[in-house]
């Protein structure tokens, strides 16, 4: 028995050690050499010179770096002011009773989750052509004329075109997330407002709103850290260029960009943080603003 | 009357003719590249394009694999994706036991320590990774794309949640039986929670399949791509003759698409997971 309880005692550290040495090894130990790696200035990986604070210096005058955070948060933008307006319609639409064949339009709505990033970004990135491509041949149908957008090869084009590939992966996917809050509004609050002689806009804005307050606060915060983070489908649509003079050049391919084809780990270490500073922030911000944990 | 009806129908109409284009706008790229894929090379340059094959072909799959080594990506990814896969259930399921139904010293501390690591970003940890496994001499290998994520702090709180809910009485009978206490995480309680393995299932399998960025940055030799790796890599080669890449992208779908059709419940709830970890 006393064996027994012995091993017992033992057997849990025995079952949680795996995570433990994998986090040191792999988390805390990078960890550090990230900061050590920030405050140096690296060509290859043998020349390593320390320079303080020289790269975070250098990286707010470098005009490049500037035009992936204005392309980040245009596609942030693009996220918040299309996409999941996009979501929560669709969400609301295929919620409703009035709807037929909504099991249909739920299921081809939610289909784009099941094609992921790099293949998003091959079938747009053919489908964005300009002479053979699918969206110039539907926009010329609908239009009885020729449309030749040049959607990747044009500067002012590029974001747009990213933007519209990750309304097109996302909104399905967000849906979800409004279609469960939406199951979980009490119907009798329905009942009650339109007993009190409310209409159905009124209906929306004082109960379907304020009951999807933790799932909105929940979507814009993960849908925001997700933007800030984009990186495969601007990559592989812009076949890892980053499109005409940077145009879609997003924070996560510009640090790829430095650390892995100029091999300046340093000052790619330097945006790592940079970036995750951001992240802190406007996460911060935006339960801030949503007012996170009051909620009743 | 008549009035009246229309008045009534109008917004219904209306709903569904909205529903229907939008519908047709989600479900258009995916015919799309169904059909492309049969597409020969005259049907893809022809200009204006059309948009179904004229002449049906399957010349696009056969070249797949004997032009590109599509093959070998495909077993590279269920590889990896299986391996990973089976790794990280194992040890996230293993510490998700340990953290639910042992007490131990230290317990609340390592515990809070898990919690913290989830929020260390993915962006901070490229570099200085990379750097380690260069130096260890993992690049280049499945290592290094496996070991560093095969047990993190999502999937041990997620399988805790769910742990922690089996009955104690179920352990502490299978303990008076004789049953030691890896017998006991094994036959008895991971049996309890296998819906909640499912999602965790889908969601460490997707994750892998669809794994991009890390296995660029690792990965050098071509033999050991995976599919997206592969297909990305031949986007710039088949920009024109598009058909062999949209019958290489829709192979790469098809075993998400029979996932998601053998187990829709775990799969929906897999996906949702992964919203919540990123």
């Amino acid at each position: 028995m006393n064996t027994r309880l012995s091993r017992q005692r033992w057997t849990p550290y025995l079952f949680i050690a795996p995570f433990f040495v994998v986090f040191a090894t792999f988390m805390v130990y990078p960890l550090a050499t990230s900061v050590w790696l920030s405050l140096h200035q690296s060509r290859g990986f043998q020349y390593q010179v320390f320079v303080g604070g020289e790269n975070f210096a250098r990286l707010f005058r470098d005009p490049v770096f500037w035009k992936s955070v204005r392309n980040t948060f245009t596609f942030a933008a693009g996220t918040f002011l299309v996409q999941l307006p996009l979501a929560l319609v669709l969400a609301l639409i295929v919620n409703s009773k009035r709807v037929r064949g909504r099991n249909f339009f739920r299921l081809a709505f939610f289909s784009p989750v099941l094609v992921a990033g790099v293949f998003i970004a091959i079938i747009f990135g053919l489908a964005y052509d300009t002479r053979t491509g699918l969206v110039n041949d539907t926009l010329s149908k609908l239009a009885f004329t020729r449309v030749l957008i040049p959607w990747l090869e044009d500067e002012q084009w590029a974001m747009p075109a990213v933007i519209l590939a990750g309304v097109w992966q996302w909104s399905g996917f967000n849906m979800i997330y409004f279609l469960a809050g939406l199951q979980g509004i009490r119907q009798e609050l329905y009942e009650a407002s339109s007993v009190d002689g409310a209409n159905a806009w009124q209906a929306f804005w004082h109960i379907t709103l304020p009951s999807l307050r933790p799932v909105i606060t929940f979507v814009f915060v993960l849908s925001m850290i997700g933007s800030l983070q984009l990186f495969d489908l601007p990559w592989v649509l812009t076949n890892g260029t980053g499109g005409p003079n940077d145009s879609a050049m997003t924070m996560v391919m510009y640090l790829y960009k430095n650390g892995f084809q100029f091999v300046n780990l340093g000052y790619a270490a330097t945006i790592g943080w940079v970036l995750f500073a951001i992240i802190m922030v406007i996460s911060i911000i935006q339960l801030r603003f949503f007012r996170f944990g009051q909620e009743n | 009357m008549r009035d009246t009806v229309i008045r009534q129908r109008l917004p219904s109409v209306a709903l569904h003719a909205a529903l229907v284009v939008m519908a047709v706008a989600t479900l258009l790229p995916m015919i799309w590249l169904i059909a492309s894929s049969f597409k020969g090379s005259s049907a893809i340059f022809a200009f204006p394009p059309s948009f179904l094959p004229r002449d049906a072909t399957v010349s696009n799959y056969a070249r797949l694999f004997s032009e590109v080594p599509f093959g070998r990506y495909f077993i590279n990814s269920v590889f990896l994706s299986t391996g990973a896969t089976l790794v990280s259930l194992f040890f996230s399921t293993l510490a998700g036991y340990g953290f639910a139904k042992y007490d131990f010293a230290g317990k609340r501390f390592l515990f809070t320590i898990l919690l913290a690591s989830m929020m260390i970003p993915f962006q901070v940890l490229i570099v200085p990774l990379f750097k380690l496994l260069k130096d260890i001499g993992w690049l280049d290998s499945y290592w290094g794309i496996v070991v560093p994520f095969m047990v993190g702090g999502f999937g041990i709180f997620l399988m805790r949640q769910f742990m922690v809910g089996v009955p104690n009485d179920l352990i502490d009978a299978a303990r008076i039986d004789g049953c030691g206490e890896f017998g006991i995480y094994w036959r008895v309680v991971l049996p309890v929670v296998k819906p909640a393995i499912g999602a965790l299932t889908i969601f460490v399998f997707l994750g892998q399949w669809n794994n991009y960025l890390w296995p660029l940055i690792v990965l050098r030799d071509e033999a050991k791509y995976t599919l997206p790796l592969g297909l990305a890599n031949l986007v710039g080669v088949y920009r024109q003759e598009y058909g062999l890449l949209m019958a290489g992208t829709l192979i790469a779908l098809l075993p998400i698409v029979t996932l998601f059709m053998a187990m829709q419940r775990e799969f929906v709830s897999g996906i949702t997971l992964g919203a919540v970890k990123e």
